[in-house]
């Protein structure tokens, strides 16, 4: 029994939230990696992209509500989002056709990319707060637990509860639907074959009559989409504050870089890796220690690693590790 | 006689301002070989680089089959049924070799099953290999990779910058086989090689380059024959 | 007309507005526009020498700022006893540990032979120190910070001199660049951002939740500072006298007077920092830098040893920083984690440097002013903007009010938008290297 309670408190604790956090790294991570493979520099601007993705599906998810639409237990943001996505593809294409053609019309090297991008990231940041403000936006709404943790108890006869949140099987199965689609497009589907070779060997997918421009666009089309998408369900799943995209750039590159940049595979593991270690190191075992130790042995603190507050170092304690033994990732990566 | 199938005639020009090929010619009848070889820095590679159009040039002229295409860039070059092949960095390494014959014919709208089947039977081992990562296979495999992409657009002109470059002797004698095959099925083909000899050997004409100029010009056993040619280019 | 005339009218411009400011709006805003503009000069020269003479990008200048702030800090306040006395020890005992635990894991990492004995060893090295580290350092924390919380809680600093903290904060970021600069130089450009990005969170993490090292979001404020206080002049008889005497207010006479001295103090220090810059610069260490960014597979051949130059201005340049961030301290009085934002003290000195112009010092430093000075004047000329824009709206509308509330966040926008514009058609900044 103690056993049980101990499983059910950890997965309650550590199991459930690392996994929706994961996903929306590993959504966030994806849009990096291909950003990073197809135009080959690391975007700065992606968590304002994100941000503004979000807020599209927040002004939205208010027009929706307003008139009295929803999706009944789901979160009215879900049929949102679409029109997020579109708003943010039209203004990630007019980012690229403003700002970064003319780099790739001169070739320009990466880093005058990330200092363009880096440019892009004050103007997206002060365009969101300019629209939407620097408050919290809490935009869910729907029903809050898919299992309570009162429910589960009554369910198991357990001390532990387990609740499990509505946003975070949608973030779940939401993240599982648009990798499945990724990897679909990427691997079944001739435009995504030419990103794939283009991302490979530029030189020979253009003489085999790649279009650069056309696969181009279409990246910055998806990632205009995951951004979209990996911004609302976190919004979604914690609460939307403009400044938490830019400090969550951090992990979303270590998950990218810990996987290997440029590979979309170890972008997902990278953002698993990176949202386990997190929820982990700052978790206090106290609870979980009092089940499985007799009672003599059981610990007076709270068994915690690293205060929340540290969350940070912890990806880049990972990050650290990654590059100084195996600087291409845990999958081959293109960067060296 | 009628001009060649194909022709880069009396080209001069380079990538920069000074100019490295000067009044070069070389060409190649429909279904033969035809082979580039000289010292280093002759200016090979940028001979068969200024027939595929991917440098400009000052004066001279590009003809396929009498048309002129000079003036065509490489991706043009292409639809008009020429296919390169470069000398390193030929292969997708991260896709399968399927993918890799299937990029080859990317622009092709029809069915391009029956091009991969001759691909397969031209290089067996790679129906073997198709779902495998073309980063993993060894270096002869790859060039097979990289020919069988070439081939998958149905050249009229298959071009090879070095094709041996790094291979093992037995390697090489198989690729040249393959190479034989591949013009026997009426593939014109000009290529650029460093192991001159065993080039010249299976070349219908042969053009040594030395300064960016035509230094010989004959047919493979001719130039194989000649005192002149073994004595300075091919060590005796 | 010459590059130089050009560079001399490029300066005068700036300092025109400044005095532009003192005229129109008050010398005070002027001075503090011109003391902070001092400050984020040399913050860009920091910058300028790690990116304009070395080609790395680092964008975790936001730590090394706040470590240079700590610096002042720990250097000039005065210690707490009654916190030493309860565990000062302890902490300096536990830090001690934490550091031999990474020497012992590093060491016996390099020492041991391959294999899972040593796997084994550096883990058992690690948690054990972990552990000890943890048993000190928590007791050590909770005792300090409970020794008056309101206002200690924690250890305070030496008592010396502010000035002596600047050196200090600087020699602070120097080790922490160190560590940055041992793992992520030598990889790629990208991968050392990352890394910085990382660094500088990281910091601000610390000062923020350290609370028996920095007082957390607490603050610490009242440093005492390297010039007199306003309120002591004021009550200086002969001060009074003789602003009366020309004709000014000592009110406001005595803040201006502080600033001037703060502005010569900092002035000393930029044009000190230059000099010294210029002559590294035009040495054979400064042409060997530069060759190394031009060409590193040259470079390298030639068989300089890339890494470990960059390694040495990644950490000068960091120094800088450090430096600026602990005059900033000094100038504000106070040390507020809670405020240090990436985009203004990261990303802003990066539009400094290039639109000043990047590989020039002096570039560097105009950019500094001329960005600084943007920075503080775009919000009320934004605030003007939305006045106009709205004006003809119904007074109490909610898109009136919101436009009015958002003005602030016009300088992000203009910011953004200076640095895309500067990039894009005058690469090389106002006044290009030469």
């Amino acid at each position: 029994m103690d056993l049980l309670n101990a499983i059910v408190a950890l997965a309650n604790f550590v199991i459930v939230p690392a996994t929706a956090y994961g996903a929306q790294l590993a959504l966030g991570a994806l849009g990096v990696t291909l950003i990073y493979g197809v135009l080959r520099f690391s975007n700065l601007a992606h968590g304002e992209m994100m941000a503004f993705g979000t807020m599209l599906t927040i002004l939205v998810t208010w027009g929706l509500q307003g008139m009295g639409v929803s999706l009944g237990p789901l979160p009215t943001a879900l049929l949102a989002l679409p029109f997020g996505i579109l708003g943010t593809m039209l203004l990630v294409l007019a980012v690229d056709r403003s700002v970064f053609r003319f780099y790739r019309q001169v070739k320009a090297a990466p880093v005058i990319f990330l200092i363009a991008s880096m440019g892009v990231m004050f103007v997206l940041n002060g365009v969101v707060r300019l629209i939407i403000g620097v408050d919290e936006r809490i935009f869910v709404d729907g029903a809050r637990f898919l299992i309570s943790a009162r429910e589960f108890k009554q369910m198991t006869g357990l001390n532990e509860g387990l609740a499990i949140r509505t946003t975070q099987v949608i973030t779940l199965v939401t993240a599982v639907v648009t990798v499945a689609a990724l990897f679909w497009f990427l691997n079944k589907t001739r435009t995504g074959k030419s990103m794939r070779a283009f991302s490979d060997n530029e030189d020979l997918a253009l003489l085999s009559g790649v279009n650069p421009e056309k696969v181009v666009t279409i990246t910055w089309l998806i990632v205009a989409a995951l951004a979209t998408i990996a911004g609302t369900l976190y919004g979604l799943d914690k609460s939307f504050k403009p400044f938490v995209y830019l400090q969550i750039l951090l992990p979303i590159f270590a998950s990218a870089i810990v996987g290997g940049l440029g590979n979309p595979i170890g972008a997902i593991a990278g953002g698993f890796v990176i949202a386990f270690s997190e929820v982990t190191v700052t978790y206090a075992f106290k609870k979980v220690a009092g089940y499985l130790l007799p009672e003599a042995w059981e610990p007076d603190s709270l068994v915690q690693l690293l205060s929340t507050d540290y969350k940070f170092a912890v990806s880049f304690v990972i990050l650290v590790i990654v590059l100084l033994f195996r600087p291409t990732g845990l999958f081959k990566g293109k960067a060296v | 006689m009628a001009e060649p199938f194909l022709i880069g005639d009396k080209m001069t020009g380079g990538y920069g301002p000074t100019d490295i090929l000067h009044d070069c010619t070389v060409a190649a009848e429909k279904g033969q070989i035809a082979v580039i070889v000289g010292p280093n820095g002759a200016g090979k590679s940028t001979a068969m680089k200024a027939v595929f159009g991917m440098l400009n040039l000052r004066g001279g002229s590009v003809r396929i089959d009498g048309e002129d295409i000079t003036q065509l860039s490489p991706q043009d070059r292409v639809a008009k049924g020429m296919a390169f092949v470069p000398q390193t960095n030929n292969i997708f390494t991260s896709m399968t070799v399927e993918e890799n014959l299937e990029m080859g014919a990317f622009l092709r709208r029809d069915d391009i099953t029956a091009t991969m089947e001759q691909v397969y039977d031209l290089f067996p081992i790679l129906r073997e290999k198709r779902q495998q990562a073309a980063g993993e296979l060894s270096g002869g495999q790859r060039q097979q990779v990289a020919v069988g992409r070439a081939l998958m657009t149905q050249p009229k002109v298959l071009m090879l910058d070095e094709p041996t470059a790094g291979v093992s002797p037995i390697v090489m004698d198989e690729l040249f086989d393959r190479i034989i095959e591949v013009a026997r099925a009426g593939i014109t083909i000009l290529m650029v090689e460093q192991n001159a000899r065993q080039a010249l050997e299976i070349a219908h004409m042969g053009y040594v380059l030395v300064q960016g100029r035509n230094a010989y010009t004959d047919t493979g056993k001719a130039l194989l024959a000649d005192q002149e040619v073994r004595r300075t280019f091919l060590g005796g | 007309m010459t590059r130089q005339t050009k560079n001399i009218a490029l300066f005068a411009a700036v300092f025109a507005l400044i005095l532009l400011t003192g005229f129109l709006q008050s010398w005070n805003v002027a001075l503090a526009i011109l003391n902070m503009g001092l400050i984020s000069a040399i913050m860009a020269l920091g910058v300028n020498m790690q990116w304009g003479y070395a080609g790395l990008f680092n964008v975790g200048v936001m730590g090394f700022v706040a470590l240079g702030g700590l610096g002042a800090v720990v250097v000039a306040m005065p210690p707490v006893n009654e916190a030493w006395a309860a565990g000062g020890g302890r902490v300096i005992l536990a830090l001690l540990v934490g550091a031999g635990t990474i020497f012992a894991a590093i060491q016996s990492w390099k020492k041991l032979a391959k294999g899972r004995a040593r796997n084994l060893t550096v883990v058992a090295v690690l948690l054990v120190g972990f552990i000890v580290f943890r048993w000190l350092f928590d007791g050590a924390v909770e005792a300090i910070e409970a020794v008056n919380p309101a206002s200690t809680g924690y250890l305070g600093g030496l008592g010396l001199p502010v000035i002596i903290g600047w050196p200090v904060g600087a020699l602070l970021a120097a080790g922490a660049a160190w560590i940055v600069g041992k793992t992520a130089l030598g990889l790629r450009s990208d991968y050392l951002a990352i890394a910085t990005l990382g660094i500088a969170e990281i910091i601000i993490a610390i000062l923020k939740n350290e609370d028996w090292l920095s007082r957390g979001v607490k603050n610490v404020i009242g440093i005492p500072r390297p010039v007199p206080y306003e309120i002591d002049l004021q009550e200086s008889a002969s001060f009074s006298d003789r602003m009366t005497g020309w004709g000014l207010d000592p009110v406001t006479a005595s803040s201006v007077v502080v600033k001037l001295m703060y502005a010569g103090l900092f002035a000393v220090i930029l044009l000190g920092l230059i000099w010294l810059l210029e002559r590294a610069l035009n040495s054979p260490w400064g042409r060997m830098m530069r060759a190394i960014r031009d060409n590193e597979t040259a470079a390298e051949a030639m068989g300089k040893d890339v890494t470990r130059r960059h390694l040495q201005i990644f950490i000068l340049g960091s120094a800088v920083c450090g430096l600026a961030g602990a005059m900033m301290t000094t100038l504000d009085g106070q040390l507020t984690p809670g405020t240090y934002q990436p985009l203004r003290f990261t990303f802003l000195i990066w539009v400094m440097v290039i639109v000043g112009g990047s590989g020039n010092n002096w570039g560097a430093v105009l950019g500094g002013f001329l960005i600084w000075f943007l920075w503080v004047q775009v919000e009320p000329m934004g605030r003007w903007l939305m006045e106009q824009v709205t004006s003809g709206m119904a007074d109490g509308s909610a898109l009136k009010v919101h436009l009015l509330d958002s003005a602030a966040h016009m300088r992000l926008l203009t910011m953004g938008l200076v640095l895309l514009l500067v990039l894009r058609f005058s690469p090389r900044g106002l006044i290009p290297e030469r």
